[in-house]
């Protein structure tokens, strides 16, 4: 079965080494940057920082890259609506 | 052919995701919950933030992120068909796991020295924001231990179907579905971190 070959992709122990020297880079930076006061820009910062930290989790280290578009089509949407969950929450609670 | 088995490798990575999202959503409650009140008391939480050892968070970050990795090796390696690295890495995830633990005992046990636990009468005497900071950092960060301790047990599980072969090169997606669920609770983390050892 030639198809069953392709739908495992193995991710290259190379390409894990240089995800988590990027992970640990970013977690420097995160660190770094907190320890300078820059108001509310710090919030944004260390947001920022995270969800480009847990988007090389999710597409290298959870293979996300490699899965079939109905399965990035299926995470996509999970973390859409938990984006409306917190957004929607927000409309309230910072224009009450 | 008569003792074929059926492997739907689709539909069982499927189920983790959908098992996966429950989790997102889980947490995803609880920093709502978390936004909502460091919008109205962000100074309190700024304060309590700064009790917090940012150089435990901050290794407990380095060892998830080292762990993540050695699962994905784990997994790579059982592609290959190198079991006993696929061992060895499975073995280092569990440990990194421990260390985490043992890192949270004494963070935890450093707090409770110092009089703060949920709703602690030295708490009750602090501000309203503070005691909610701790009781919402108590809550986040003990819920995601026990999610280290599920791993843990899951993980363990994995290294006794290595060693039967019941995972091997040709049918790992157990192995798969346990990393998956790994590094969420990795991922969790990289979110808890920013949010409550470096509130500003």
């Amino acid at each position: 079965m030639s198809e069953h070959k392709h739908e495992h992709h193995i991710l290259s122990i190379k390409t894990a080494g240089i995800i988590l020297g990027l992970l640990l880079l970013l977690t420097a930076i995160t660190v770094g940057v907190s320890r300078i006061n820059l108001g509310f820009l710090n919030v944004a910062v260390a947001m920022t920082l995270a969800t480009t930290k847990a988007l090389l989790v999710i597409l290298f280290f959870m293979h996300m890259k490699y899965e079939s578009r109905f399965m990035q089509a299926i995470v996509f949407m999970c973390f859409l609506i938990l984006a409306i969950f917190i957004g929607f929450t927000f409309f309230d609670v910072a224009y009450r | 052919m008569s003792n074929h088995v059926h492997k739907d490798y689709a539909g069982a990575k499927l189920g983790m995701w959908l098992f996966l999202f429950t989790e997102v959503l889980l947490f995803g409650g609880m920093f709502v919950l978390y936004s909502a009140y460091f919008h109205e008391y962000p100074r309190e939480f700024h304060i309590g933030g700064k009790q917090l050892d940012v150089v435990i968070g901050t290794l407990n970050t380095v060892v998830l992120l080292l762990s993540s990795f050695s699962i994905a090796a784990a997994i790579t390696y059982i592609q290959q068909g190198k079991k006993k690295l696929a061992l060895i890495y499975t073995y280092l995830t569990i440990g990194a796991a421990f260390i985490f633990l043992v890192n949270k005992t004494i963070e935890w046990r450093a707090k409770f020295h110092h009089g703060i636990w949920p709703d602690s009468p030295h708490l009750r005497e602090l501000s309203h924001g503070e005691n909610i900071f701790f009781g919402l950092y108590f809550l986040m960060t003990g819920l995601h231990a026990l999610h280290v301790i599920i791993g843990m047990v899951v993980l363990s599980v994995m290294v006794y179907f290595l060693k039967k072969d019941v995972i091997n090169q040709q049918d790992f997606v157990k192995l798969e579905n346990a990393g998956l669920y790994w590094h969420i609770v990795d991922l969790i983390w990289i979110f808890l971190f920013p949010l409550f050892y470096l509130v500003l």
